[in-house]
């Protein structure tokens, strides 16, 4: 029970009360609004638009997402690890710098104009959101899908089964749990999407959160703001309860192993396997190397310059960008460690607890995701504001409120795998004698344990990434975290500083990669018992 | 099961503890990179070609001057009361210009930054009975009216007023203080425009500079809210002809400013010449110039400028309005007005504050800047932003 209260509590205080205050703030004022807002013509066109591109990102992204997430469940090659670990990295660029990635690239190769123009349509959108999102899959799907016995399909072949119906009918079933667990996540980080559809998505559209930002902060119109929060919130839970209800009609016992990755033995295995990988490095290599090329352009020419000058404060930002990374890593160990805690109790909780406990705190965990970024840090500000609770402009608030986004990454990544986990395993464990605690511990967190650890690694990325949040809830002025220092120089001009920016994001993805890297490394072998 | 859970959570925590390590050596990195900062300061604005820039820094700052006071005051301060102060994310301060002020009347102050100047006053105002800060800085004239009409302030008139140009004191009941000012201005990449630089907003809707200029969404963007108001307090109810004309003669919209200077503009590798900005946008080009350069490749339209006024404060609600009324004097004063140019890039409110030579050199204010009242902003702004997509958006 106290499995599911604590991780309980924590999304109750700091997500839910702050959330419907500032809810009852706008609503209660004027609940004629709410009305307005739903049958309002303009916005029917918002909550339309926000959807549909959501869900065609989400598509895009799970589609470019296969060859590498089949290469790396399937594949043992050099550099395999590595694969994993870069794939997460463009996860923490800063979406201004991302897209400024995207126009260089776009100009570059002439699609800023003429017929093929993807500046400023839904197509540089969704590509963006499949940029962002393809390490949701690679690592999600591709770490259940490595976990999972391939023999059955090795079974299926031998009696005939040509690859394409093995895969079909056997593999992808199985996989099935873990796609609709990533899915849903990617969905909402799609729905919920701010400055992709402001920069790239050009002026003409407008999605829920930008709506809710235009009335919250241009316009200080609460009530118009708490109504599109509540339609964007319900629009999130009817997604979610749909999307359990899948997750547990396709959630099947299976034989989970530590590794089904083979090496590639033909020429022919090779050349798909170099294919794949190729086209994937191409593609989510290009932009980043767009930035780090224009991170070392300096004096006319190419250097370090850029990266050296980040040790100093230049004027503009309180306090020095290195001085920032280090707030940006501190930040991020704590909020890694509160989604690593949290998660896992309510991973842990979601699969073994009565059938209401685990649908309310599967939901309570991933509604944070789905919800605007504006609502969540103004609720805050109006909630979180006496006694003990005064966490405004406190240390604190920055990691829980980044927690709040990391911990669905978490969950979603364990209870597939926690739900796969033979219940026979478990059954035979406590008749050897083993007290419940010690079988979760034994069998559900050592077989989740790469997970989880896959889990905190997002965590620990959304973290130094995360931008609109931060900025939200107000913090004393010298905790400025990367992305908005990232921000802040490139809101004024000179190639000093654009230079300067482009070198911190760098140093923010290898900083990410090194750390994810490093977790990769340390989840224990997920055991050869099984 | 918290038993279990740190049992198997050992793996994991070493990762925890690996990175408190790198944590560990990234600081002791970064402040070694803070040793240097004074330093770095000045060859970051030397290469710039700002004539000796030693001592412009130094009398900008006024640091030196005021390093013996901080020993003596702060042995004789008995206790120090804390204050704290609401900024948006732009605002910076050399290092030592607060710690001055605590030596000097033994008042400390907290900084807490909030998103940029609209969530600042939307959650002033949102806090309204409980605010998180004394004093509040950044509000400026095209919010300045809802903040008033929410009765954020309470009022106060510095005796630094005086110095204060007239122009700039656009609350009469003194609830607010005005501390630095800036134009917002169409500028210009100059040996890279079709033709003649542009002299009035009506050059910029001439077939010459067809498909040149890039602005912002005023929903979206503060300086492209400030362009529109400089089209309305300049054509009246032609204003609206005159984004038609724009439209006609293609016009680029972005959603902020980021976006059009280095997406669209020629200074981030664009293909249009002409964007809306600031005034100090220039003078930046050179400060920040990579390679360094002698004088500005941008100039400014200054037909097309609309003042911008950032204000001071104090909160109703404060327990502490006499230390927030020396905070306020503070930052009339010139020390911290002499330091702000560098940092904000705008021009400090009180006339006796020295300017820095960059801006004296590459950097003018218009003479005539357009303007409109507060009321008349706060207003009109939901019908004018709305007929603006109308004619813009389609």
């Amino acid at each position: 029970m106290a499995l599911a209260a604590v991780p309980a509590a924590f999304v109750a205080v700091f997500f839910a009360y702050p959330v419907a205050t500032l809810l009852v703030r706008g609503i209660g004022l004027d609940p004629g609004r709410l009305l307005d807002v739903i049958t309002g013509s303009r916005f029917l066109k918002v909550i339309w638009f926000t959807t549909w591109q959501a869900g065609l990102s989400t598509l895009l992204a799970g589609t470019l997402a296969v060859p590498l997430t089949w290469a790396i469940a399937n594949r043992q090659f050099t550099g395999r690890r590595l694969a994993r670990v870069l794939v997460t990295v463009p996860f923490v660029l800063p979406t201004v710098v991302v897209a400024g990635s995207f126009i260089g690239l776009m100009d570059r190769f002439g699609l800023d104009q003429g017929t093929i123009r993807l500046r400023h349509t839904v197509w540089a959108v969704l590509l963006a959101h499949a940029f962002f999102n393809i390490a949701v899959f690679v690592r999600s799907v591709g770490g259940f899908w490595t976990q999972i016995d391939r023999r059955p399909e090795d079974a299926a072949r031998t009696l005939g089964a040509s690859p394409w119906l093995a895969f079909r009918e056997v593999t992808l079933p199985r996989l099935r749990p873990s796609i609709v667990a990533a899915t849903s996540v990617v969905f909402l980080f799609s729905f919920t999407s701010f400055a992709v559809i402001l920069l790239l998505g050009g002026p003409r559209r407008s999605s829920i959160e930008t709506e809710i930002y235009r009335y919250a902060v241009t316009r200080s119109d609460i009530s118009t703001a708490a109504a599109l929060s509540i339609v964007q919130m319900v629009a999130v839970v009817s997604l979610v309860v749909a999307n359990g209800w899948l997750q547990r009609r396709v959630a099947g016992r299976q034989g989970l192993v530590a590794d089904r990755a083979v090496p590639a033995q033909t020429r022919r295995q090779r050349t798909r396997l170099v294919t794949m990988l190729a086209g994937t490095a191409l593609l989510l290599g290009l932009p980043l190397a767009v930035l780090v090329e224009r991170s070392l352009a300096s004096g006319g020419g190419y250097s370090f310059a850029n990266y050296q000058a980040l040790g100093e404060r230049v004027r503009l930002l309180p306090i020095s960008a290195a001085d920032a990374l280090v707030n940006s890593l501190a930040f991020a160990v704590v909020a890694a460690g509160i989604a690593l805690v949290i998660g896992g109790m309510a991973s842990l909780a979601i699969v073994h607890g009565t059938r209401s406990v685990s649908r309310v705190l599967d939901l309570g965990m991933l509604l944070p995701l789905g919800t605007s970024a504006v609502t969540l840090g103004f609720g805050v500000l109006i909630s979180l504001d006496r006694g003990v609770l005064d966490l405004r402009g406190s240390w604190w608030i920055v990691p829980i409120t980044q927690s709040l986004i990391a911990i669905p990454f978490v969950v979603r990544g364990v209870v597939p795998v926690l739900r796969a986990i033979d219940p026979a395993l478990r059954e035979v464990a406590a008749t050897l004698g083993a007290a419940p605690a010690r079988v979760r511990r034994e069998i559900d967190l050592r077989i989740g344990a790469r997970a989880l650890a896959t889990g905190v690694g997002f965590a620990f990325a959304i973290s130094l990434g995360e931008f609109g949040a931060t900025s939200f809830v107000g913090r004393r002025s010298d905790l400025l975290t990367v992305p908005l220092a990232i921000q802040r120089l490139l809101s004024t001009p000179g190639d000093l500083l654009r230079g300067q920016a482009m070198a911190l994001s760098v140093i923010l993805m290898l900083v990410t990669a090194v750390v994810v890297f490093v977790g990769d490394r340390l989840h224990p072998k997920a055991g050869g018992m099984l | 099961m918290n038993n279990s859970l740190t049992r198997l959570t050992a793996p994991i925590r070493s990762v925890i503890v690996l990175l408190l390590v790198s944590l560990i050596a990234v600081s002791c990195g970064g402040s070694d990179g803070t040793e240097v900062s004074t330093g770095t300061e000045t060859s970051v604005a030397s290469p710039a070609g700002v004539p000796e820039p030693d001592s412009s820094t130094t009398e900008a700052t006024g640091e030196e001057p005021e390093a013996p006071a901080v020993g003596i005051a702060d042995e004789e301060c008995q206790s120090t009361t804390s204050i704290t102060l609401a900024t948006h994310d732009s605002f910076v301060v050399s290092d030592g210009v607060f710690e001055s002020f605590t030596a000097t009347t033994c008042i400390e102050v907290e900084q807490v930054a909030v998103g940029d100047a609209g969530q600042l006053v939307s959650s002033a105002i949102l806090t309204k009975d409980n605010p998180t800060a004394d004093v509040m800085f950044g509000i400026d004239n095209t919010f300045l009216q809802r903040g008033l009409d929410a009765e954020l302030f309470v009022p106060y008139e510095s005796p630094l007023l005086a110095t204060v140009d007239a122009a700039l004191q656009l609350d009469p009941e003194k609830r607010v203080t005005p501390i630095d000012y800036s134009d917002v201005c169409v500028n210009y990449w100059i040996d890279r425009l079709p033709g003649d630089a542009p002299e009035v907003l009506d050059d910029l809707i001439g077939p010459t500079n067809a498909d040149q200029f890039v602005t912002m969404n005023p929903e979206t963007s503060s300086p492209g809210f400030a362009f529109l108001l400089a089209t309305i307090a300049r054509y009246g109810d032609g204003w609206e002809g005159y984004w038609q004309s724009l439209v006609d003669n293609g016009v680029s919209i972005t959603a902020g400013w980021s976006d059009a200077y280095y997406g669209e503009y020629i200074a981030g590798g664009g293909a249009r010449s002409i964007v809306t900005s600031y005034a100090s946008s220039p003078p930046a080009e050179v400060i920040f110039s990579d390679p360094p350069v002698d004088t500005a490749p941008s100039a400014v339209l200054y037909d097309s400028c609309f003042r911008q006024v950032e204000f001071a404060g104090i909160l109703a609600g404060t327990e502490h309005v006499d230390e927030a009324q020396q905070l306020i004097d503070f930052m009339l004063s010139t020390m911290f007005q002499e330091d702000i140019p560098l940092n904000m890039f705008v021009y400090p409110a009180n006339s006796e504050a020295a300017l820095p030579d960059a801006f004296v050199e590459f950097g003018q204010l218009a003479d005539n800047p357009a303007t409109l009242t507060p009321k008349e902003i706060e207003a009109n702004r939901e019908a004018w932003t709305e007929r603006w997509v109308e004619i813009v958006l389609g």
